[in-house]
């Protein structure tokens, strides 16, 4: 190996390494909050990803469709806990605008001439297709069973996710997709060309994770989210309702997904499927921070997508055994430093 | 009709399938039963002990792959191993044996993490498995490996479906009853308390890391038998159905057919199996389009599942069909179990010096000192918040004081572990009650029996522990009537009321043939006519020299009952002595009624 073969796996690791940390951030960001792990984070990378290539192409996609089914199931949710609530039926205007919405984006675009449309109001439209449905997703399968342990939110997590993919199958195709890059330029730094959309990744990647600091490091609703993570019960004491706390970090990761996924759509191939394997990169580095701490999550996820890349150009096809063994050395140094038998939840 | 009956009618349904039904409903049955091996393993892993693993499929490529390496490569094998490949019999304990050790290795690193981690851990060794699979050389690569031989059952060859039919169930059905039997059984009764009574049964004695590292290896062997016979069934192994998608699918049988239950194994991958197929048929044609699509129906089925019954389908079934058994039977005859020898009385049996805990900057317990003697009742008695059931929580070993030690029988024991104290002759009783309500009254005393019995996991699971059992249960018995509880003594745990709860706590803590006896607030929610039959259960134990340390808030029950009472506050001892002492100490009336300033 040369200095410019190391350097272009240097590049490579720190790209998906990047991708990887915004997702650790999102799962980080989920657990604390909700106590949910959220496996279907890389179905929003993937969505993202294809609805972009769909767009580029001029197809409107029916992607939509799955945002409306969303929204009918959510207002038929709300409307029936209304009505078991006060025992008639009435519909709010926020009901009706939400139910509203996916087909205001559809008449969109069914109508804009997408193909030519510049590159940002296509990622404007897929951001508008799929950040919703974080809230969504919150609302139909995990806040009516908010209070239940980890274990069985895990396992709707995966049934979520399996749903998910089926419907990527559906919506998508089997064939992959790939978009252009943001922009043509390639930097040359000493031996290696840099193409632009690597700067693209690692700065609004940088710029997210900074962003989300201050959010909470800084602001009331960020404090209020920080504090539904620490104690629910004391927080809802406090007025925080963990209803909104849980939709607003679905939100959140929605949005983080769905970035990271309009990211990558240039660097590489992605199919309806890909996902999974992201946000486990993503779910590794987060273990790696305890699924605590996030500058140790973001330096676990740079981490992975380091070692994915270096072990890709040594054993190929060892690369996605290495990575994952990866967290059994992480898991056992834990283990070795807890000694109290806990109680497990119900 | 009984449940016995019920059970007969299963098994000649399931003798007669093959001959009537046509080739492909057997195929079909094949697969469930195959299915259900390992949804049993994961029944005992997650129903009953709170594990959730992913990984199960991993399990079953192990013993898949070991026996297709073995049988058809076996010439390429270094003479002196070459016989491993004889035979698939032999393979089939290769496979068990090369499962157990990679089962342990993964469970010695994953099984102590708290909650999630597990889960995660087992997704991603169930993936770096599945990619071995693919990329080790010598397996075949994603073609596979063709050409398996046939099982040979004394020189019958298995070489059709119906023929192998029957191997592949009676497989699953000596599963299903090894597993039912170990369940009911010493062994059992420490699995069932994983889930949610981990420090109770800790304090019982149980080595709970022990207990599910045990269950860890029963669902792993069970899925590499399984991965066995589909390996001789199908003739040809590839990675596919070994994958994470598998992993996922065995989980979501064991939950449909109720996590808890061993039928509901059976149940959850018959009714997912049959689902399958038929959303296989049909949902491509009614989209127009090919792919597994039933992934769809199966996710949103499962959550609304987990919404709506969270149990699964087995105790909605079990609701229809006599399934439920008579209660166990007594064996008032049943020989004694043998006792240790009570300590000689007047004797120091527990003493504890200069004992202090901190949390952070919190002192709970700071430098408390007290002795108990044999045949004596010690109360310790203190304002709310004065640290008393820290206090006890270091005595027992559940918590590590700071710094100071606990002498016990005269041997230190200070940060020994709850279970090791208990081995010596401590036990206790808890403030917040800890049972598990679910159980029967029998079994939840039972536990406390759980160091005076042997036997193991394998005789547990193929009754050889019927003698020592009906012991166990002969002496739980007789201290449930003891304390009075006789006339619930088959009655789920949870629908006492809390001071039989209390009462119970007390009859678990004496079956295990304590010397000192440690209660936290037995007086607690009982009735006037109940402390009084309390009192004088406690005036007895200590008369046949038990020594007992209570902590108690009602007065009237301590001042009448003991000898000697220590006091509390702030986590410091403020007074000792007789009770009639304690009343007129300025301290101690300063502590409870507050300073006269």
């Amino acid at each position: 190996m040369d200095a410019q073969i190391a350097l272009i796996l240097t590049q490579d690791g720190i790209t998906n390494g990047a991708v990887y940390a915004l997702l650790a951030m999102a799962i980080l960001l989920v657990f604390t909050v909700t106590r949910v792990l959220f496996i279907p984070q890389g179905e929003f990378v993937a969505f993202a990803a294809l609805a972009m290539a769909a767009l580029q192409t001029g197809r409107p996609t029916t992607l939509v469709w799955l945002l409306a089914g969303f929204a009918v199931a959510e207002a038929c949710a709300d409307a029936w806990a209304i009505r078991k609530r006060r025992g008639a039926w009435h519909l709010p205007r926020g009901l009706l605008l939400k139910l509203a919405y996916p087909f205001a984006l559809a008449a969109l675009l069914y109508t804009l001439p997408l193909a030519t449309l510049p590159m940002a109001v296509r990622a404007l439209l897929v951001l508008a297709l799929l950040v919703p449905m974080g809230p969504q997703l919150y609302r139909l399968f995990y806040q009516p069973i908010a209070s239940a342990s980890p274990l069985i939110l895990l396992i709707v997590s995966i049934a979520v996710h399996i749903a998910l993919v089926g419907l990527g199958l559906l919506i998508f195709g089997v064939d992959g997709g790939r978009t252009d890059p943001f922009t043509d330029t390639v930097f040359t730094v000493g031996p290696a060309n840099v193409p632009s959309q690597v700067l693209w990744v690692i700065g609004v990647s940088v710029v997210l994770i900074v962003v989300l600091y201050v959010f909470f490091d800084r602001t009331l609703y960020g404090k209020a989210l920080r504090a539904a993570a620490y104690n629910r019960t004391g927080a809802r004491l406090m007025g925080i309702s963990p209803v909104f706390a849980g939709r607003a970090t679905f939100f959140l990761a929605a949005l983080i997904g769905t970035v990271s996924g309009i990211l990558i759509a240039p660097i590489t191939t992605v199919y309806y499927d890909s996902g999974f394997l992201i946000s486990l990169k993503g779910f590794v580095g987060a273990i790696i921070g305890g699924l605590v701490s996030y500058p140790l999550a973001a330096g676990g996820a740079v981490l992975v997508g380091m070692i994915e890349a270096f072990s890709a150009f040594w054993a190929s096809a060892y690369k996605e055994i290495i990575v994952f063994t990866l967290i059994i050395p992480v898991l056992l140094w834990r283990s070795l430093r807890s000694h109290t038998v806990e109680e497990e939840d119900e | 009709m009984t449940p016995r009956r019920l059970i007969l009618i299963f098994l000649a349904l399931l003798a007669v399938a093959p001959l009537v039904l046509p080739p492909f409903y057997v195929t079909l049955l094949n697969y469930i039963g195959l299915y259900a091996m390992v949804a049993l393993g994961l029944v005992l892993l997650t129903g009953v002990g709170g594990l959730t693993s992913f990984g199960q499929a991993a399990f079953v490529g192990l013993g898949a792959y070991t026996t297709a390496v073995l049988t058809t490569q076996a010439d390429t094998l270094p003479a002196w191993m070459a016989w491993l490949g004889a035979s698939p019999w032999i393979t089939l304990l290769v496979g068990l044996a090369i499962t157990l050790v990679v089962a342990w290795l993964l469970g010695a690193i994953t099984l102590s993490l708290s909650g999630h981690f597990l889960p995660l851990g087992t997704i991603a060794w169930g993936l770096s498995l599945y990619y071995a699979f693919g990329s080790v050389d010598g397996l075949g690569g994603h073609t596979g490996l063709p050409n398996i031989p046939v099982i040979s059952f004394f020189g019958i060859a298995l070489n059709t479906g119906e023929r192998i039919f029957y191997l592949i169930w009676a497989f699953m059905l000596l599963a299903l009853w090894s597993t039912q039997n170990l369940l009911d059984s010493r062994e059992g009764r420490a699995i069932r308390a994983l889930k949610g009574g981990r420090i109770m049964a800790e304090s019982m004695g149980v080595n709970t890391a022990r207990a599910r590292v045990i269950i860890f290896l029963v669902a792993a062997l069970q899925a590499s038998a399984s991965g066995w016979l589909y390996a001789h069934m199908q003739r040809f192994v590839n990675p596919q159905p070994f994958g994470l998608q598998m992993g996922i699918e065995y989980l979501f049988m064991a939950v449909i057919g109720g996590a808890g239950h061993v039928w509901g194994a059976i149940v959850g991958a018959g009714l997912f199996t049959l689902l399958k197929q038929w959303l296989q048929d049909w949902l491509p044609r009614l989209l127009g389009q090919t792919g597994n699509f039933e992934i769809i129906v199966f996710g949103f089925g499962m959550v609304l599942l987990l919404h709506r019954a969270r149990g699964g389908l087995w105790p909605l079934i079990a609701r229809w069909v006599p399934v439920r058994r008579a209660p166990r039977a007594i064996d008032s005859t049943a020989p004694p179990l043998p006792a240790k020898p009570m300590p000689t009385r007047g004797d120091v049996v527990l003493q504890a010096d200069r004992i202090t805990r901190k949390f952070g900057g919190l002192v709970a317990n700071n430098d408390m000192s007290l002795d108990v003697h044999a045949g004596e009742i010690l109360a310790l008695i203190g304002p709310n918040g004065a640290g008393k059931s820290t206090f006890f929580n270091q005595l027992s070993g559940v918590d590590t004081p700071t710094s100071g030690s606990v002498v016990f029988l005269g041997r230190e024991v200070t940060g020994l572990g709850a279970r090791h104290i208990a081995r010596m002759g401590l036990s206790r009783t808890f403030q917040h009650v800890r049972l598990l309500s679910k159980m029967s009254v029998l079994e939840n005393v039972a536990i406390g029996a759980h160091l005076r019995g042997h036997k193991g996991i394998l005789s547990s699971a193929w009754r050889l522990d019927r003698h020592e059992e009906a012991q166990l249960l002969a002496c739980a018995a007789q201290h449930i009537e003891r304390v009075g509880l006789g006339a619930h003594m088959h009655d789920e745990a949870g629908s006492l009321s809390l001071g039989q709860q209390r009462i119970l706590e007390i009859a678990r803590a004496l079956t295990s043939d304590p010397a000192v006896l440690l209660l936290d607030e037995p007086a607690a929610g009982l009735r006037y006519l109940e402390k009084q039959a309390l009192a004088q259960l406690l005036r007895r134990l200590k008369d046949e020299g038990m020594a007992i340390l209570l902590v108690e808030h009602d007065m009237e029950f301590v001042m009448g009952l003991v000898d000697r009472i220590v006091v509390m506050d702030f986590g410091e001892k403020i007074a000792e002595g007789l009770p009639a002492e304690i009343r007129e100490n300025p301290a101690v009336l300063d502590a409870y009624l507050g300073g006269v300033d």
